[in-house]
């Protein structure tokens, strides 16, 4: 008495219903993000203990950011978030046009952030301040004038600074992997009013993304932008 | 079992919008406060009020980009208990480093 | 002709028989073939495992390190305790038994991500190899906690690789949890309701639970230390500003945690053998099933106590202390309701069961000594002692591998169709439990007298107490090659067995052995309480009656 429907379009074998199976999918990855959370609270952990045990060091490391290019990323992401969401909302009525062009502009900005980022690292780079390459180099000590006993500390802040924003470029990467994807898919016809859950479960993936950048933004660029070395705050 | 205790609204647009402007609004207001040396009057002020606002941000592309508002109790058990064990690894982690006496000055010292 | 429920004949298709080109299994993704293929996997990596640790008896029965250099006798016990961990215990019962049976239990015909549950296995396999390399050339010094700065800056040894290959290898537990916790809350069958799932099921959810919030933090981890270790970013070492307790927070932030992903499982076995085999609904089912979820949350609020002789805060160390007496609570509830079980109960002694009460002492003394080390003044005499090394000896092979050994031989003719020959599985049950005791009792009394742990020579006082370890290591040894044998065995030459040959209850038990591929060729519809007896005579009737209409 083997229960064999007539066959679903895109419903895996295992599952009874469409709908078991998009349950399934959602809380999947709602739960791959509880992970995500652990993963960069680890990284955020770091930044804490260290933030406050060296507060001058932190402050002075951040100045050396870049607010402009920081906060246009920000923008960039917001703005793709906002193009997520569309996308997800005209998956969900099944209108493939404009399905396909708001994955395609949220692709782009995901692009013109990892571009910006790109530039961002090379200016570190360029400036001598990507710590495995300099400044415990005594020749690089004059470059940006880092005062000698902070030095340990902004070595510290600029190697949590590259460790998270380089994490969270992979997982933009890995974003726009999955943004590809679903365009060419969608591009086919794939998605229909009944299934859709593949682009809603990648747009909870890319809102996360941007959540992370949400917290790394304020508490790596902004952290010293209020500070001037050597002359008091 | 699947339990969408509210429906999705028929018109999310405005909604989504709404907390576009929203961040857009708040991203230039933490930029804004930036510039500012709270931590002249109060130390940790700089960093509360940025924490904030990130948080605001956070909570509205939560409910409304990820649909949390509209979703069911478990999403959202999911959700509180993953700030909530993000919250303990930072909690008790200071705790040690606060109780230590002498923190914040140089570890070891 | 249609299979009888009681007796599969050789000819009917199962899982193992469905296909059986060698690509078909590597590219299965039935979760009965996973499971099997995550047995083979841990089998070699507990033989391993063992080798380190016959190494390290070996040279311990002298009390001077004659058998091998220091430098080789560290990287003994930490690839003995790098395996073990991480390659055995943490993926065993989770990997085999649950990736076997819990879709089975729900009434569901596979977990909700079948694809992540093959690739987690791969992930395994690939972590595997990479600490297979890492062994080769040469292994690693660091004990298996890697403490920096020893790891970070002065060790030798192949410790970046090390930890990319416990990155890459906490994936599949990862992915392991994500499937469970999904499967549990969206595939269970029409009418069972979470208080009406075995207590495997909520043990594997708790399990999950950790496994998922847990393991990313080892993840992130480990990755710094390979940073700092490759690059000096400096976060763990002391001369460039960091805090090598940080790491240790951040390290038993999971490894605490992580012994209760090794436990919870056991304990889920323990409940079915313990209400099968004495044919009584578990005593207090309601407080096993939140104890379990109870120990997982608990257990993130106590790492701290590994940490007790470092510069932690007294303050802190403080609370950690009182959370840990907290913590052995419900693991206590869990011991009384199944004492309480097995009162009046009509107990059968086969192997399982001698398995199930074997655990019930053997994890009773774990876990006390447990709370001995809780204490914080105690602890200061205690740590890293053999004292330590009892406890959690006592609680992970007498707990956790009890379990997993009980766990395989009930479920064995489930899985295989065969059942292993019960005298050899009573003897080496009896074996194990001897030898065991025999290994790790002395180490709590030359703990407590002062032998430290991890060193390979010692004070002249201490070799009587060694040799009775070395001699218990040997006995065990014993124990533990014999189901091997004897299991392998029975694959070509036991006794078929039936869809039931315990009588159990349970729907795992509901369908042939072994099952077909798509476990029931039925939706079961559950319209009764977990671990009611009764019904399987009742069950047993209808399936045959549905069997003979459908043929």
């Amino acid at each position: 008495m083997a229960d064999h429907a007539t066959h679903v379009e895109g419903l895996a074998h295992h599952f009874v219903s469409m709908e078991q199976q998009k349950e399934a999918g959602m809380i999947g990855m709602w739960i791959f993000l509880l992970t995500e959370i652990m993963f960069f609270g680890g990284l955020f952990l770091a930044y804490t203990i260290y933030r406050t045990t060296y507060p001058q060091g932190f402050l002075y490391g951040s100045h050396l950011l870049n607010v402009p290019l920081g906060g246009t990323n920000t923008v960039v992401l917001i703005v793709s978030s906002l193009t997520m969401a569309m996308a997800v909302y005209y998956s969900q009525l099944g209108e493939r046009k404009k399905l396909v062009f708001f994955l395609f502009v949220t692709l782009v900005l995901g692009l013109v952030f990892l571009v910006i980022k790109y530039f961002e690292y090379k200016s570190k780079i360029d400036d001598h301040l990507f710590p495995a390459l300099s400044l415990y180099n005594p020749a690089s000590t004059g470059a940006h004038g880092v005062p000698l006993d902070l030095q340990q500390p902004v070595r510290v802040f600029l190697w949590i600074y590259f460790i998270m924003t380089g994490l969270h470029a992979l997982h933009m990467i890995v974003g726009a992997g999955i943004l590809i994807t679903l365009i060419v898919l969608a591009q086919r016809g794939k998605f229909t009013k009944d299934y859709n859950s593949p682009v809603e479960i990648s747009g909870l993936y890319w809102h996360f993304v941007d959540i992370v950048w949400i917290f790394l933004f304020p508490l790596l660029y902004l952290t010293g932008f209020h500070y001037t070395p050597g002359g008091g705050h | 079992m699947a339990d969408h205790s509210h429906e999705h609204p028929a018109n999310p647009i405005k909604y989504y919008v709404g907390v576009f402007l929203l961040l857009m609004v708040f991203t230039a207001l933490t930029v804004y406060i930036a510039k500012f040396d709270l931590e002249h009057y109060w130390g940790p002020l700089n960093v509360i009020v940025a924490l904030t606002i990130a948080v605001i941000k956070a909570t509205a592309v939560v409910l409304i980009f990820m649909h949390v508002r509209w979703s069911s109790r478990l999403t959202q058990v999911i959700v509180v208990s993953g700030v909530f064990w993000l919250f303990i690894l930072l909690a008790f982690t200071m705790s040690d480093y606060w109780s230590r006496g002498g923190w914040p000055t140089r570890l070891g010292q | 002709m249609a299979s009888e429920v009681m007796g599969k004949t050789e000819s009917s298709v199962n899982y193992l028989n469905v296909t059986t080109t060698v690509k078909s299994w590597l590219l299965t993704l039935d979760h009965k073939r996973i499971g099997l293929l995550y047995l083979f996997a841990i089998s070699f990596f507990f033989a391993l495992g063992g080798i380190f640790a016959t190494l390290i008896r070996l040279e311990l029965v002298t009390p001077q390190g004659d058998l091998m250099s220091a430098e080789m006798y560290n990287r003994a016990f930490t690839m003995h305790g790098v395996i073990m961990i991480f390659f055995f215990l943490i993926p065993s019962i989770p990997a085999v038994l649950g990736n076997f049976l819990l879709p089975m239990m729900l009434g569901a015909k596979d977990v909700a991500f079948p694809r992540l549950n093959l690739m987690s296995w791969y992930v395994f396999m690939i972590g595997g190899s990479l600490m297979m390399y890492t062994l080769i050339s040469g292994g690693i010094d660091t004990g298996w906690t890697f403490y920096p700065p020893y790891s970070s800056i002065y060790s030798n040894s192949q410790v970046t690789i090390a930890g990319v290959s416990i990155f890459i290898t906490g994936f599949s537990s990862i992915l392991t949890g994500l499937n469970f916790m999904v499967t549990i809350h969206t595939m269970r069958a029409p009418g069972l309701t979470w208080f009406r799932l075995p207590l495997f099921v909520w043990a594997h959810y708790a399990t999950a639970l950790i496994m998922v919030l847990g393991t990313p933090v080892i993840a992130i981890t480990v990755l710094a230390l390979a940073f700092e270790r490759t690059l000096q970013i400096g976060i763990f070492d002391p001369k460039l500003g960091g805090d090598p307790v940080l790491f240790q927070h951040m390290f038993w932030f999971y490894s605490h945690p992580a012994v209760y992903i090794m436990i919870l499982p056991s304990m889920g076995v323990v409940s079915e053998l313990i209400a099968n085999m004495t044919r009584k609904r578990v005593f207090g089912y309601t407080f096993v099933a939140f104890s379990s979820l109870a120990i997982a949350v608990f257990g993130f609020l106590v790492w701290g106590h590994h940490m007790f002789t470092t510069s932690q805060s007294m303050y802190t160390g403080m609370v950690f202390s009182l959370i840990s007496y907290a913590v052995a609570i419900p693991s206590a509830i869990k011991i009384f309701n199944w004492t309480a079980t097995i009162y009046k109960g009509s107990v059968s002694f086969d192997t399982p069961m001698i398995y199930a009460i074997a655990f019930l002492g053997l994890f009773t003394i774990g876990g006390m000594t447990g709370l001995f080390l809780a204490a914080l003044g105690l602890d200061i005499h205690l740590h890293d002692t053999y004292f330590v090394v009892a406890h959690f000896h006592y609680v992970m092979v007498g707990g956790a591998i009890i379990g997993y050994l009980g766990g395989l031989h009930y479920w064995w003719p489930k899985m295989t169709g065969r059942m292993y020959p019960e005298i050899w599985g009573r003897v080496s049950a009896a074996i194990v439990f001897i030898g065991f005791n025999l290994t790790f009792f002395p180490q709590f009394v030359m703990g407590y007298l002062g032998m430290p742990r991890r060193y390979y020579a010692y004070v002249p006082e201490f070799q009587v107490y060694h040799i009775l370890s070395s001699a218990g290591a040997s006995i065990l040894a014993i124990g533990f090659v014999m189901p091997a044998v004897y299991l392998a065995y029975s694959l070509k030459y036991g006794q078929p067995a039936g869809a039931n040959p315990w009588m159990a209850s349970g729907l795992e038990w509901q369908t042939p052995s072994p099952p077909p591929t798509e476990n029931f060729t039925y939706q079961p519809v559950i319209t009764h309480e977990p671990y009611e007896f009764e019904h399987v005579e009742e069950i047993k009737a209808a399936r045959k009656a549905e069997e003979i209409q459908m043929a």
